[in-house]
């Protein structure tokens, strides 16, 4: 009878573990490739301002003079842009989703080594 | 029809929306009933208008790429892959052949996730909440699948101007052929009880009619136009890598919403074998080409997305910024058959035919 | 895909004749497209057996009044409504007239002004 159809498929459920997740006690594995948030090795950067012309969606200032790049992380789509369009190869794409924050900052990375790396 | 003694019903209005817990976006319409029975409808939209359309005039057309992308999340795949097209060909650039065979395994894998989503979301709109679960848990397995080789769940970004941004080995390839067709047998768990069962066939058999004649003259597009027993798909016009697979349109006569049903549940079997066609004639290349200079002249390329053919009209002159950009998506061309599907049906039957013409109102109104 | 799009600009007058001639014919019709500058232009679209056919008229941006084609295609009613809300272009004879209430928008006829300006060279509002 075709009742039993959706009946075999529920029941068959019963007996197993669940296949929904416990969030946030166990959370989900990204995949290496998987597009999180934007990180950069200040160090090898020149900035030649090229990744604040590509972004579409003007999530990054860089300032020359100051030699800092900021990124405001909850413009930022993920798109990966940025890191097709550096030269220098100093902006990487990692694989976990930027948390969530209390207040809405701006990440600013430094060069300068007097100045703290990290606001 | 009236005599001096009879008195006509009265009218009582009920706005279905902009929240219904039935719809996944907002749309309103204004029921116009005479006891129950639906008589007029008075659409109106623009809750989620967004105005993409004129932000040509900020972002250059590299840059239009992401905005294309991100006008609906899910039929976002081959919305960016109807931009690329249409400057593609505006600019006459040829995409290598291999780009094209990916272009259309990423594109089949959307018609596959988007059809199972909506399956689901049927279900949900006459009380079936168990297959509505089941329906999404198996689609997960599918947007694993795509996370892991273009790097988004949803938005999956994969495309861009002269070619895809990411290529997926030969190897890997093979194994995701494999899991696929591990997915397509657990599928037919979900589409039996569709076709089959009692309860679903009261629900959908011989509600929202919309004949042959209808769906012509309102300009329907994709499934809708194709349960109605006309062929019309526009992946027949062979672009990208679809002249060179064997496919054979679906169409079905019932003109009812179990016929849209069953023609979208069809769709399921033949986008996973137009996959696996793909990942077997996928030729070995590059999957990008280089394009430098600015678009000139206009072009209309039309695409099938899961809800029907899309129409994406760029222009250019010769500035890095488009003069025009416009979409004409499935959903505000299925806008009138929804009207007339929807006249002289009862109450209850009313979120079961808003769901046929599968909804995507973010696309609609960009 | 590289098809062959037929583009023909006819009068505005001519418009209504036009799609009665084609929905005899047997075609479909696709879209509407309104193009801003100075002449609008305005694109009707339509298709059989997979080939696209479009008329073009031009109509001043200060006069902007075009006659309907729903007495021949009904579904041009939402293209038309929609020309309406965001052009501010008026068109005659609609079989329904929303006046204006067919997208219910903050700001009324937004691109009524696109396509005037020159674009900006912008890198947007960033927060230093």
């Amino acid at each position: 009878m075709s009742l039993m159809k959706i009946a075999g498929l529920v029941s068959g459920w019963a007996l197993r573990k669940p296949a929904t997740r416990l969030y946030p006690f166990v959370k989900r594995e990204t995949y290496p490739h998987t597009r999180g948030h934007i990180e950069i090795d200040i160090g090898k950067c020149t900035f030649c301002t090229l990744c604040e012309k590509k972004c579409p969606a003007d999530a990054i200032a860089v300032d020359r003079a100051a030699k800092t790049w900021s990124i405001d992380r909850l413009r930022c789509i993920s798109c990966n842009a940025c890191v097709e369009a550096c030269p220098r190869k100093c902006l990487s794409m990692a694989n976990t989703y930027s948390p969530a924050m209390l207040q809405h900052g701006i990440q600013t990375f430094a060069q300068n080594p007097a100045a703290p790396a990290e606001k | 029809m009236s005599t001096a003694t009879e008195t006509k019903p009265k009218r009582t209005i009920i706005p279905f929306g902009p929240q219904h817990p039935v719809l996944p976006e907002p749309i309103h319409l204004d029921l116009v009933l005479e006891d129950e029975k639906v008589v007029e409808v008075i659409p109106s939209i623009g809750f989620i208008h967004r105005g993409l359309e004129k932000l040509v005039e900020k972002k250059d057309f590299q840059e239009m790429t992401y905005v294309a992308e991100r006008i609906c999340g899910i039929c976002s795949c081959i919305h960016g892959h109807s931009y690329c097209e249409a400057i593609e060909n505006v600019m006459n650039v040829q995409v290598p052949e291999r780009a094209k065979y990916l272009r259309v395994f990423w594109d089949e894998l959307s018609r596959i996730h988007s059809h199972i989503l909506w399956a689901g979301l049927f279900a949900d709109s006459f009380g079936f909440e168990s297959l509505f679960m089941h329906s999404w848990r198996i689609r997960e397995k599918i947007l694993d699948i795509v996370e892991e080789t273009t790097g988004g769940r949803v938005i999956f970004g994969y495309c861009k101007i002269g070619g895809t941004r990411r290529d997926i080995a030969n190897g890997r390839l093979k194994s995701i052929v494999t899991e696929l067709k591990a997915i397509e047998k657990e599928c037919h768990s979900i589409t039996d009880v569709f076709e089959k069962d009692y309860s679903v066939k009261k629900r959908t058999k011989g509600i929202g009619m919309l004949s042959k004649d209808d769906a012509v003259k309102l300009g329907a597009v994709g499934p809708m136009v194709r349960a109605s027993g006309i062929a019309s798909d526009a992946r027949k016009l062979g672009y990208a890598a679809y002249g060179n697979l064997t496919w054979e349109l679906i169409t079905e006569s019932g003109c009812d919403c179990h016929a849209r049903l069953m023609v979208r549940c069809r769709e399921i079997y033949q986008a996973f074998d137009l996959a696996y066609q793909a990942a077997d004639k996928m030729p070995d290349g590059p999957v990008e080409i280089k394009v430098t200079g600015n678009p000139t002249g206009e072009f209309a390329a039309r695409l099938e997305q899961p809800r029907g053919e899309v129409i994406y009209y760029v222009k250019g002159n010769g500035t890095k910024n488009l003069v025009r950009f416009r979409v004409r998506t499935p959903t505000f061309a299925n806008i009138p058959p929804l009207l007339k599907a929807l006249e002289g049906c009862e109450l209850p039957d009313v979120p079961v035919i808003v769901l046929t013409i599968d909804p995507c109102i973010s696309c609609a109104e960009r | 895909m590289t098809e062959q799009q037929l583009i023909s600009t006819i009068q505005k007058t001519e418009l209504p004749s036009k799609a009665a001639e084609m929905f005899k014919q047997g075609f479909r019709l696709v879209y509407v497209c309104c193009t801003p500058g100075d002449p609008l232009e305005i694109t009707y679209s339509f298709d059989k057996d997979y080939q696209l056919f479009s008329f073009r008229i031009m109509v001043p941006r200060a006069e902007a009044v075009i006659p309907s084609i729903t007495g021949s295609y009904f579904c041009a009613l939402t293209y038309e409504n929609e020309m309406q809300d965001l052009f501010g272009i008026k068109v005659e004879n609609l079989a329904v007239d929303f006046k204006g209430n067919f997208y219910k928008l903050q700001v009324k006829t937004p691109y009524k002004d696109a396509g005037l300006a020159q674009p900006k060279a912008d890198t947007g509002a960033q927060q230093k």
